[in-house]
């Protein structure tokens, strides 16, 4: 019992720490792409994928899941565009408008599936607010297969993302692939969402990306140690977080999470140098030479 | 000789609303071009299209002959430094290095040389000892400064400058023109929006009205015209009998003009 036990929150652990470092590094970029909203949106929109994709497949493998929340969520972004291309709404309204469209369907599933005799889906409620308890070996293995890849990719092409985050114009007046770029950066930022799918579920996802940036933003002024900094805030508040819930029974892994990440991003809005508010007050205190 | 630049029968349209209208302009090489015109007259818009940044409704543009595709080597931008977000965490080097990343290849990271690059290009426009700091330490004429330095590592033939002397002060205003002039003397062609009627005599070759159509383009002298000036600004401009005597613009050009556009 003790042994497996230990075996269970390693793989809590280990799933956690891969979500927190790919959420970290990838919401970076959201944060400074100004997309922070964008990465709520598709993380709410996320939901009627992974239903859809038990419905059609009658699995649970969480491979199926991601690759239906995935779809979802790009259907989302793609709506996103063209309707702020195409109409007169305003970005915002448009976003918000998208949200709340793919959720409610994604609730309207849920209940609906849970009403059928069907054992199987018993787990899919889990997607809202996540429960790393659940996590088992195949979660992780498709966790780390997903994320691996994910942070190589930004590794390769790390000069074509700087450029295309800080100057978007400049970067298609190199002869960069503008486009073909920000598509696979949002896809990257999917993929992220849908790692956290298990154990921060689709309602808080979004702070997964943002608040680790945000926090890592404080303490420097260099993308590369952002970024490091980022992807390891998110590991430890996962990994943190999800220890706690998985040890206390019946607390949610997702609001768990997001409450040590809430912590880190106070602390480094307080104390971090420079940037952090103590500091400015106190600079502020002592006359300037 | 072919031109460096030759934009024929250009029209650029914001949902339905034309932008430029028509536009035809032809660059010799080693030339400096001011463009000029009201605010919202389409020279930002002029050079976006040029460089295949927004897609023109009709036109073409070619550079010494063939199109961007084929010649997005030659030619180098510098964007309204109002373009981007100055919060952004990297330092002066590293954007200056971004002039090198299309001609990096794909994976290869900037490395030693690249760094001598933008060390030389930063020295050139008088900004060799920021290459360290934070960008959103920069007053506005500095950031102006460090997009200039990230054109001139582009080592191209052709340059695009959208404003590079808003917020720029007298002194580094002078600098940045005897940079024009460097590169005009090693054969490159650049081409400037630029806001004060006043110095376009003494800082430019040639000049380029516009105002949604172009108005006239050609050789200062023959352009610059009081009548050219009145049909592009639509009358909303103001002579000055003298300009105010400044040691370094000998005062050239009596009736002066000063744009009080917007
Ligand atoms: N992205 C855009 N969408 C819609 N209208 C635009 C856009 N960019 C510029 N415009 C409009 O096009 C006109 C020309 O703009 P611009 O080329 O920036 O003028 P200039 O640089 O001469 O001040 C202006 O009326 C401006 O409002
Ligand atoms: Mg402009």
């Amino acid at each position: 019992m003790e042994l497996f036990a230990d075996y269970t929150l390693r793989m809590v652990a280990l799933g956690s720490a891969m979500l927190g470092i790919v959420s970290g590094v990838l919401g970076c970029f959201a944060v400074l792409r100004r997309q922070a909203l964008l990465g709520d949106a598709m993380s709410h929109a996320a939901l009627p994928g992974i239903v859809v994709a038990f419905l059609l497949t009658g699995q649970r493998d969480p491979l199926i899941l991601m690759l239906g929340a995935a779809g979802s969520a790009w259907l989302a972004a793609l709506l996103l565009m063209s309707v702020t291309r195409t109409t007169r709404v305003k970005e915002d309204s448009s976003l918000a408008l998208i949200l709340a469209v793919f959720f409610g369907t994604g609730l309207v599933l849920l209940s609906w599936l849970q009403q059928r005799p069907d054992a199987a889906q018993a787990g899919l409620r889990s997607f809202l607010f996540g429960q790393a308890a659940a996590m088992v070996a195949r979660d992780v293995q498709v966790m780390v297969a997903l994320g691996v890849p994910t942070l190589v990719l930004v590794a390769l092409f790390w000069k074509q993302f700087k450029v295309l985050t800080f100057d978007p114009e400049y970067a298609a007046s190199l002869g960069l692939p503008v486009r073909g770029l920000s598509v696979l950066l949002t896809s990257l930022i999917i993929v992220a969402i849908v790692l956290g799918l298990q154990t921060v579920g689709v309602v808080l996802m979004s702070a997964m990306l943002v608040a680790p940036a945000a926090a890592a933003r404080q303490w420097t002024d260099r993308l590369g140690v952002m970024i490091v900094l980022a992807g390891l805030f998110g590991a430890s508040a996962g990994v943190v977080g999800a220890l706690i819930s998985a040890t206390a029974r019946g607390l949610a892994t997702g609001p768990t999470i997001v409450l040590c990440l809430g912590v880190l991003t106070l602390v480094s809005f307080l104390f971090a140098p420079n940037r952090g508010l103590i500091w400015r007050y106190t600079r502020q205190a002592v006359p300037q030479v | 000789m072919q031109p460096a630049l030759a934009i024929t029968d250009l029209t650029v349209a914001y949902h339905d609303k034309p932008v430029l209208w028509d536009v035809d302009l032809e660059v010799p090489a080693s030339t400096l071009m001011a463009i000029v015109g009201p605010n919202g007259a389409g020279k930002t818009t002029l050079i976006k299209a040029a460089l295949g940044l927004v897609r023109p409704a009709a036109g073409q543009t070619l550079f010494y002959g063939r199109p961007y595709r084929e010649q997005r080597r030659l030619v180098g931008y510098v964007p309204q430094r109002g373009s981007v977000d100055w919060d952004f965490p990297t330092s002066v080097l590293d954007v200056v290095m971004m002039g090198r990343y299309g001609s990096l290849g794909w994976f290869r990271r900037p490395g030693k040389a690249e760094r001598q690059h933008a060390l030389a290009a930063l020295e050139k426009v008088r900004m060799a000892d920021f290459a360290t700091r934070q960008i959103s330490q920069l007053s506005g004429g500095q950031q102006q400064r460090v997009f200039l330095a990230r054109a001139l590592v582009q080592d191209a033939q052709i340059y695009f400058m959208d404003e590079p002397f808003q917020g720029v002060d007298a002194v580094t205003e002078r600098a940045i023109i005897d940079l024009l002039r460097d590169l005009r003397a090693n054969g490159k062609t650049v081409i400037v929006v630029h806001h004060d009627l006043q110095t376009v005599p003494e800082y430019f070759d040639q000049v380029c009205l516009i105002n949604v159509r172009r108005i006239a383009s050609g050789p200062v002298a023959e352009v610059f015209t009081e009548a050219n000036l009145r049909a592009t600004y639509g009358g909303r401009i103001a002579f000055l009998g003298h300009a105010e005597d400044d040691e370094a613009t000998p005062s050239r050009t009596e009736g002066m003009l000063k744009g009080v556009a917007d």
